[in-house]
């Protein structure tokens, strides 16, 4: 079973979302996703200081066998990216919700965080895909 | 991830698989392991270190029976097989009229019979080809209760010849039929890995204990289709489908090789479907060929990825293109326009709205350690 701690929050696309405070969250990919698509080779991580609108494909994983898009889960901007992750994108594999974290950002409008899921709906979800 | 309602056929190692934590997934009308546990990368590192056994029992295999089955399938490829020695085995491919491949295919000499191996897709189009075009001559046959495993690797020859030691006596290409336990099987000292290792037919009733005896041995690891996927790739071997197809000629793809051993005895005598095409591009070469590429940053490019020249002109895609455990790094082929195949060659590659930098390359990217 994949892990899916209680305290994040989650999209229906597969990433976790941890409320810092009331403007700031850090995003990544699920237990779930990060087993689904194996063994991660490579990310392209969103660009520093950019502004992305909720569900702009923001970051790119690439496992052996397939291409993957991130999305961003709220409106934003970026305010720290995981540069250890490009010398060593399998810390997603390892550590999906630690070491594996991808990005922070900025809220534009913290409304956003009420459309996302909690972990139970989630692991429903996880389970049908 | 739901694969509808489409009645997927099971191979024998069926339950193995699943014992063995399989991820299942449908490919050419089957349900195949496309990794294990372990994963895709050490599943791949497992087989060019030590060994890696496949169920590849959804390809084809189709016996061809009769004093002519050798000269008359001749006909329908750009090689010679004729004077395909007992028990040799030769890959060549089917064409169509306009020089395209139907199939990329192996063809063994298997005594009173020929033996072709021919990729699970093209398995019903092939036999259906096969049977109008030599019908009359032949009697061909899917071995429809046959499996087949492939166990690849440099430890495939000593983990094999512990049951069946006159195994180590094949020689690349060659083949033979052996008895072990009453089991009869036919195998052939080849791959599509780029590894010394075989490729094993035996009944579909014995195919699951015989994968199980292979296993015991510490060397072997059960390998899903995406480690099938990245080691052919990294040994160059071409994909049914995505590298090769009905609009490929063998000369385009870079295998004028398998038509090139008698290209002088074809070039004046054969009537293969095809050939006027594959002789003039043999004569005055082609407008594109098939390379291998790397990409000059770490993102892996896929197969649909446009080539593009420094005047931004589409000069080629990506045909197929992943990640190379072992050489940590993306890789690629394609067919780019002839004037760009010259290894060290720069090209640009379109995708997700931005342009990488991609260089031609010398074909394989890990070299074949085939035991000749």
């Amino acid at each position: 079973m994949p892990d899916t701690p209680d305290y994040l929050r989650y999209t229906t696309t597969h990433t976790w979302v941890e409320i810092i405070d009331d403007r700031t969250i850090r995003v990544g990919i699920t237990d779930f996703a990060q087993q689904e698509l194996d063994d991660i080779v490579f990310i392209e991580l969103p660009e520093m200081d950019r502004e992305y609108t909720r569900g702009d494909e923001c970051a790119i994983v690439e496992s052996v066998k397939s291409t993957s898009e991130i999305y961003c889960p709220a409106s934003g901007n970026i305010i720290a990216i995981n540069l250890s992750l490009e010398d060593s994108p399998g810390l997603i594999n390892e550590d999906p919700y630690g070491e594996g974290w991808i990005f922070q950002m900025e809220l534009t409008d913290d409304s956003d965080l009420d459309d996302l899921i909690d972990a139970d709906t989630y692991r429903e979800l996880a389970v049908d895909d | 991830m739901s694969t509808g309602r489409i009645e997927l056929n099971k191979t024998p190692l069926h339950a193995l698989h699943l014992e063995q934590g399989a991820r299942m997934v449908p490919f050419a009308g089957y349900e195949l392991p496309v990794q294990y546990r372990g994963g895709i990368l050490q599943e791949h590192k497992h087989t060019r270190c030590q060994a890696g056994l496949f169920d590849i029992s959804h390809m084809g295999q189709i016996r061809i029976t009769g004093d002519i089955a050798l000269s008359a399938l001749e006909n329908l490829v750009p090689g010679r097989l004729a004077d395909l020695s007992l028990f040799r085995q030769k890959y060549t491919v089917l064409t169509n009229p306009e020089g395209g491949i139907i199939d990329d295919v192996m063809v063994m000499h298997a005594g009173d019979h020929v033996r072709l191996v021919v990729n699970a897709a093209c398995k019903h189009k092939v036999l259906a080809y096969l049977q109008n075009s030599l019908g009359h001559r032949c009697e061909i046959q899917m071995l429809a209760s046959e499996s087949l495993l492939a166990l690849q690797g440099p430890a495939a020859a000593m983990n094999l010849a512990r049951y069946i030691p006159a195994v180590s006596e094949l020689t690349f290409m060659s083949a033979g039929k052996f008895i072990f336990n009453g089991i009869e099987l036919t195998i052939s000292r080849s791959g599509y890995t780029g590894e010394d290792g075989f490729e094993l037919s035996l009944s579909d009733n014995c195919a699951e204990d015989f994968a199980r005896l292979l296993l015991k041995g510490d060397e072997v690891t059960l390998a899903g289709l995406g480690a099938r996927d990245s080691l052919r790739l990294e040994a160059g071997l071409c994909l049914y489908g995505q590298d090769i197809d009905s609009t490929t000629t063998p000369v385009e793809a870079g295998l004028h090789w398998l038509i090139a051993e008698s290209s002088q005895w074809k070039c004046k005598n054969a009537d293969y479907p095809g050939a006027d095409i594959i002789r003039e591009q043999l004569r005055s070469g082609t407008g594109r060929r098939r390379v291998g590429l790397i990409p000059q940053s770490r993102a892996p490019l896929r197969a649909g990825t446009g080539l593009l020249n420094d005047r931004q002109e589409q000069i080629g895609v990506i045909t197929s293109g992943g990640y190379s455990p072992t050489l940590e790094k993306p890789i690629a082929m394609g067919y780019v326009s002839s004037d760009y195949i010259q290894p060290g060659t720069s090209l640009g590659a379109f995708a997700r709205g931005k342009e990488f930098r991609i260089a031609v390359v010398a074909l394989p990217f890990v070299a074949h350690r085939y035991c000749h």
